[in-house]
């Protein structure tokens, strides 16, 4: 029988229960009001009290009330129809709730159960499989969405039956397969899986090979995140972030996409729900819905699910990955998780840490990023999983306990700064305070040499030390005054301006530059490269300034053409023109 | 003597603080509502049976055998089209000496739109401030804060906005309102002969503090009765925010928890998300947009109420006195409306978004010749050029006291561009420039 109890304490929505039995760490439970079942979850265990986190409102709760224990940790459904729903964080499908109003304890299924799929089996009978083993294959939209020997079955299995090609709901029994020990277990096309847990299930977990593409010159050239690998991105509200992650979400060079608006503004996720059905990916000419699925716990849903909103989120992509799919989850924002854990470990009265987050703040964030990664799958296949995380720092400040505990964990570091947004200079990530771990990365420069151009990280550094110089050379300029400097200084400062504003700047909301792809950067790059590698001569700064500014101007334009289109060859003209009339 | 819960009376207070009372009463449920010697008061904490009470109207004089005595219920407004033209205070009682509303009586603070039922804003609410619909255009839907000090005139642009603004229904939420501002915005609503489509609750200074935390659950209550059941466009002005929180810090200081930044509750993202994201379009075309204000100290976003804000509004609006025009003025840099892509360029004239962009990179061009002045450097002659142009950019489009159509707005733009700057200059697009250029 299983564990019970009573309510004996309600502070918001952490709840104390008096138990009759055991009970475990991050058990379920729910809790009974009025016939309402609340859905909750052990997070502290102390004699016969258990302390519950409560996913829902608790309004009209009292003692007494009873509460049973469910005796399993919150587990998700993976299974075919995960890409282009749409859930809360914990799982439930927001499409298919009637009311305008999210009810209590009202929780819908993942996952259509009528729904045919066409199934070809992979394995045969007498095949030796273990968990994550492909069986067979069904096509969820155009991916191939592997039935897989499910994740948490331990040891090794011989394939006793397999359905042959047909029609089959996600609850038809796919395949019967032997366990060791002789017993028979059936398997069917949807499996669970505790989302605290990571999946395993494959090989090994190499060092990233390549690089992830954006279309966003900033993130592909200057600061590329590799597939398989970690950014964040802290910043201060009005700074773009928000923008930015669409614009990776909608551009990012991934199969599946993972969106998790945990703790963020709703007119958000609507944005996402809107546009997404009718735009096309860029790299398969399909509709990005398809490879979309969106948990959406925005920040006036119940506190307690946004911290399970992003395990929910990981968990799905993990279960792509072992497809072998290359997943990019995008987590927008962390912080607010964080701020969930934070007002659980207050109402608990434990001691706090910095800013009164709870102590393993930094533990939980460093495990959490760790699940990302690119594996060898058992078959040698691989797979990945890219995360992208956003941080929103208290006050814009970047010494707090989030963004310090994720920069520990992340390899790369996209800066968004106010004095950028405020300049409209976007995206506006510091192209100086930002860095990408795997500029460094052997493997990913020759992938470079070979995917882009011989030398191309060399060219990267080069462009990068422009900048820094262009920054060091303004700061100059500013305390010494226009005339107090040599003209070279004039020179370097514009030559980083034309870096900024002609490649590092561009126009999320233009049709041709929102999205730039490897190769045109590439060309532009050198283009601006070469116009910097360049010497000039001028009478005065004035000079300098309208030349340079002339020189933004058509490579400006040059970024708002089609790629080797006439007009783009046109503005390539001009820019010719003036560099013979000055520059060597 | 068999009573019923509701009716039992308790009358032993265990602890009194400041702003809570506790006693031990059973079969109480979270949130109900209870009165303390007369006093309104609301569950905030059950341990056994310990019960924690917030009283709103503070605990002064209230003696340890006070009555108590509790509703079963949490916090409830009487809705229906009587609320039309009605002032109330913080518990939805009328303070205009009109008679009780009619209705049906709803709980306030309910719960959320599932987002994804939620529709895209995409209708332009035009103010005729060109700092505004110019600069940052607002949405229906749409959620946003004005971040002003104290001396700066917000009510005022707030009762301008919210008086040209195209909705059926101006619900206010007014928190800590001075007893002069409240009469104010009484005036101003009956002078503009708009008090049929205005519903109005105030706390005043006079009122105890813990009281304001009513205000917004009341307000978006009718907000939503109008918005949901009657399908109209409902604009709420909610001021002001920072004493709002000020009074949540209060309560959570009295519960002994743990403060986090600036001796705010850890709560306080929560808290205040709940309130904002109220606003909504829904798929029936009722919508709720909210203008709030948020009053800083000394211009200080950083601290925390501004800052979490920030986070849950779509932008923020600042004002500021500019000394050049000698105007109050939108403050373009910091500015910034979220959703005025989904109508710029769609619902207003195709040079929008580039008209705008360009103008106030120019503007900070100003500022940096600005800096040079101020630092004793020699003006270049765009220096000088940008330094003429932004006098007169402030003077005719971001001040506050401007009331044009947007197109005039953008006319406007063109003008200035074209009197102070080359073509190449501005940045903007060459095809826009062709089209729109006025030399």
């Amino acid at each position: 029988m299983s564990t019970t109890g009573k309510v004996t304490g309600i502070v918001s929505n952490l709840v104390t229960v008096q138990v009759d039995g055991p009970v475990a760490e991050n058990e379920l439970c729910h809790i009974d009001l009025k016939g309402t079942k609340l859905l909750a979850e052990v997070i502290k265990v102390g004699g016969d009290k258990a302390s519950v986190q409560v996913f829902e409102s608790t309004r009209g709760l009292r003692c007494g009330d009873s509460v049973e224990f469910l005796g399993k940790m919150l587990e998700v459904q993976l299974g075919p129809g995960l890409l282009s729903s749409s859930y809360d964080g914990l799982q439930n499908n927001l499409a298919t709730m009637e009311d305008v109003f999210l009810k209590r304890g009202e929780y819908t299924a993942p996952l259509d159960h009528t729904k045919l799929w066409d199934f070809v089996p992979e394995a045969k009978v007498g095949d030796k499989v273990q968990a994550a083993s492909w069986l067979g294959e069904v096509k969820e939209g155009w991916l191939p969405h592997k039935i897989m020997v499910p994740f948490s079955f331990k040891g090794e299995y011989t394939v006793k039956s397999i359905k042959e090609a047909g029609q089959y709901n996600i609850d038809t029994v796919i395949a019967v397969l032997t366990a060791e020990d002789g017993e028979d277990v059936e398997v069917t096309m949807v499996q669970k899986w505790p989302v605290k847990v990571a999946v395993k299930g494959y090989k090994e977990k190499p060092r990233p090979q390549r690089i992830m593409e954006t279309g966003i010159r900033m993130f592909d050239t200057f600061d590329p995140i590799a597939e398989g690998g970690t950014g964040f991105i802290p910043g201060p509200f009005g700074c773009g972030k928000t923008v930015l992650q669409h614009a990776i979400a909608k551009q990012g060079e991934a199969d599946v996409i993972v969106m998790a608006a945990c703790g963020e503004r709703a007119n958000e996720v609507v944005e996402i729900f809107t546009e997404f059905p009718e735009l096309i990916d860029p790299h398969t000419g399909r509709n990005l819905m398809e490879r979309t699925t969106i948990i959406c716990n925005t920040s006036n849903m119940p506190v307690a699910a946004r911290e399970a909103s992003v395990y929910t989120a990981m968990t799905i992509c993990e279960y792509y990955r072992a497809m072998g799919l290359k997943c990019l989850l995008l987590a927008d924002s962390t912080s607010r998780w964080a701020q969930a854990l934070r007002e659980m470990s207050n109402r608990m009265e434990e001691l706090p840490g910095q800013d009164a987050f709870p102590v393993d703040l930094s533990a939980i964030i460093s495990n959490f990023y760790a699940r990302a990664g690119m594996v060898v799958l058992n078959n040698g296949k691989t797979g990945a999983v890219t995360f992208i995380g956003t941080v929103s720092p208290a006050g814009g400040n970047l010494k707090e306990p989030v963004t310090e505990s994720t920069k520990k964990a992340a390899r790369c570091f996209y800066a968004l700064e106010q004095s950028r947004a405020d300049q409209k200079r976007y995206p506006a990530v510091n192209p100086i305070d930002s860095y990408s771990k795997y500029l460094e990365y052997p493997e990913i420069i020759s992938y470079l040499d070979e995917k882009v151009e011989k030398g191309w990280v060399d060219l990267v550094i080069k462009a990068k030390n422009c900048v820094r110089r262009g920054r060091e050379m303004k700061d100059q300029i500013d305390i010494l005054g226009d005339d107090g400097v040599p003209m070279n200084y004039h020179i370097d400062f514009w030559k980083s301006e034309m870096i900024d504003f002609a490649f590092l700047q561009q126009d999320a909301f233009d049709e041709v530059d929102a999205l730039c792809p490897l190769e045109r950067q590439k060309y532009m790059l050198n283009l601006i490269m070469d116009i910097c590698s360049r010497d000039f001569d001028f009478e005065d700064y004035e000079q300098c300034r309208d030349y340079f500014k002339n020189l933004i101007n058509d490579l400006r334009q040059m970024n708002y053409t089609g790629f080797e289109s006439k007009e783009f060859y046109a503005y390539k003209d001009k820019i010719t023109k003036l560099l013979e009339s000055n520059g060597k | 003597m068999a009573s019923k819960a509701y009716q039992k009376i308790y009358t032993h207070l265990e602890a009194i603080t400041k702003a809570t009372v506790s006693l031990k009463a059973a079969g109480v449920s979270n949130d109900e509502l209870a009165t303390v010697a007369g006093r309104l008061a609301q569950v905030v904490k059950i341990k056994g049976d310990l019960v924690t009470l917030q009283v709103f109207a503070g605990t002064e004089g209230i003696p340890t055998d006070a009555e108590v005595t509790f509703f079963g219920a949490p916090p409830t407004l009487k809705v229906s089209e009587q609320l039309s033209g009605r002032f109330f205070n913080a518990y939805g009682q009328p303070i205009d000496g009109g008679p009780e509303v009619e209705g049906e009586e709803r709980q306030v603070g309910g719960p959320s739109v599932n987002p994804y039922k939620r529709r895209q804003p995409s209708e332009i609410i035009p103010t005729g401030i060109a700092g505004i619909d110019l600069n940052n255009t607002l949405v229906s839907g749409q959620k946003i804060p004005f971040f002003a000090d104290p001396d700066q005139p917000y009510n005022k642009v707030m009762a301008d906005v919210a008086l040209r603004a195209d909705v059926d229904k101006i619900i206010l939420g007014g928190m800590g309102l001075t007893n002069d501002d409240y009469l104010f915005f009484r005036h101003e609503f009956e002078n503009a002969g708009a008090l049929d489509r205005i519903v109005s609750f105030v706390n005043t200074t006079e009122e105890p503090p813990v009281e304001r935390l009513l205000i917004p659950d009341m307000t978006l209550a009718a907000a939503e009765y109008f918005a949901v059941d009657k399908n109209e466009k409902v604009l709420v002005l909610l001021t002001d925010m920072t004493l709002y929180a000020d009074a949540l810090s209060i309560v959570s200081n009295r519960m002994d928890q743990i403060p986090s930044k600036d001796s705010m509750p850890g709560s306080l993202y929560s808290d205040l998300a709940k309130i904002y994201e109220k606003a909504v379009q829904l798929p029936s075309g009722g919508s709720i947009t909210i203008i709030a204000v948020t009053t800083l100290n000394d211009g200080d976003i950083t601290h925390a109420i501004p800052d979490n804000t920030g986070y849950i509004t779509e932008g923020q609006l600042y004002l500021r006195a500019d000394t050049d025009s000698g105007k109050v003025i939108v403050d373009p840099f910091r500015s910034l409306s979220r959703l005025k892509q989904l109508v710029q360029g769609k619902k207003t004239r195709e040079d929008h978004s580039q008209v705008m962009n360009a103008g106030v990179r120019l503007y900070a061009d100003a500022q940096n010749a600005k800096t040079k002045l101020e630092n004793g450097f020699d003006l270049s002659d765009y220096d000088l050029r940008c330094l003429d142009f932004a006098k007169e950019y402030a003077t005719r489009l971001l001040s506050i006291d401007v009331n044009i159509k947007i197109e005039e707005m953008l006319d406007t733009a063109w003008e200035l561009f074209g009197k102070y700057f080359k073509p190449e200059e501005t940045g903007l697009k060459q095809a826009m420039i062709d089209k729109y250029w006025k030399a």
